[in-house]
């Protein structure tokens, strides 16, 4: 068990540099609760149930703007349907868990705890505990993520109007991005996707996130067929 | 203001919806087999969905003005690019385009 300890431990140090932009952003979730007129508690348990922040920002101001339930509950499950990618990427390196565990780790996958472990699971992982390397990133994203919640909550009204600390938010991803950056193919799926992005911004229900993955993914995969036939 | 009593029932339904979306893949991978295609375009996503998120999040942060409105946050973020390229260091990355930020809004005033 000692050695799965230092794998946790592994994951939660990989993951640490992260918290620049979770806190930030769980404790502007925090804020933008209270602002929208939810009790400080009311967020927080939200956090815990849901814990995929940017669905749960579009959910609440959606409901501030009285939509209706289908579309609140529509909008916020198309913006997680990305971590049915997560889930199929990860999935190979869960194979052979307990039935119990994988539906234990399935909880607290986001953004960070993927991207982190999937860099970390394409290297050299002889000997490595995959289930415990994802713990320890999930775990510490988790703790992270909902005690900011809190603190936004209570704490939200003092922070400076402008200082633009949302920003540390896009900057995660691009932190995150690069490593998965390593050749022509993969460099095609990234420029294809953003750009995707940025002219389907306007798509409605916020499909364009999904169009632009999944025209970055075909590009990419239509990209290394080419190079491997020549 | 949010209506609590639509509130609950939100996040009950996407709190179970958001798990069966990250439970889906983990809890059929060992059932069945799928094609080959798949397992080939599966490691594109990090770098397609992660680039999806980062374009807008910095090209169209003032919605509804001018494209180019926030400026200043698509200079910062190519520093960052550079940075992250340069070092592959996550912190210098968040730090180098954090900062950038700061002083292209002090500098622009």
């Amino acid at each position: 068990m000692a050695t799965h300890w230092s794998t946790v431990f592994a994951g939660a140090r990989d993951t640490s540099p992260l918290l620049v932009g979770v806190i930030p952003f769980g404790v502007i979730w925090g804020a933008v609760c209270v602002g929208a007129g939810v009790p400080e508690w009311g967020g927080f348990v939200m956090s815990l149930i849901v814990f995929a922040g940017a669905s749960q920002l579009v959910a609440v101001q959606l409901m501030a703007e009285q939509a209706s339930l289908a579309v609140v509950i529509v909008t916020a499950l198309i913006i997680n349907a990305r971590m049915f990618m997560y889930s199929a990427s990860i999935a190979p390196h869960f194979k052979g868990m307990h039935p119990l565990k994988k539906a234990a780790l399935a909880y607290p996958l986001t953004d960070q705890a993927y991207a982190i472990s999937i860099t970390r699971f394409n290297g050299d992982t002889n000997g490595l505990n995959k289930g415990a390397y994802y713990l320890g990133s999930a775990a510490l994203m988790w703790t992270a993520f909902n005690s900011s919640t809190l603190a936004g909550a209570y704490a939200g009204a003092f922070l400076p109007a402008g200082s633009d600390l949302g920003f540390a938010i896009p900057l995660t991803f691009i932190a995150l991005v690069i490593p998965a950056v390593i050749d022509r193919p993969s460099i095609l799926a990234a420029t294809v996707a953003g750009a995707v992005a940025y002219f389907a911004n306007s798509l409605p229900y916020n499909l364009g996130l999904l169009t632009a993955a999944i025209s970055g993914i075909v590009v990419g995969y239509t990209a290394e067929r080419r190079q491997n036939h020549g | 203001m949010v209506d609590m009593s639509q509130y609950w029932p939100v996040v009950l339904i996407l709190g179970v919806g958001t798990y069966l979306i990250r439970y889906s893949f983990i809890l059929i991978m060992d059932k069945i087999t799928l094609p080959n295609a798949f397992h080939r375009m599966l490691r594109f996503i990090p770098a397609a969905v992660l680039s999806a998120l980062v374009v807008p999040g910095v090209l169209l942060h003032e919605k509804g003005v001018a494209p180019f409105a926030g400026w200043e946050r698509a200079v910062a973020a190519l520093i960052a690019v550079g940075v992250a390229w340069k070092t592959r260091s996550i912190l210098w990355t968040i730090a180098s385009g954090m900062v950038s930020l700061w002083v292209l809004k002090a500098v622009m005033v």
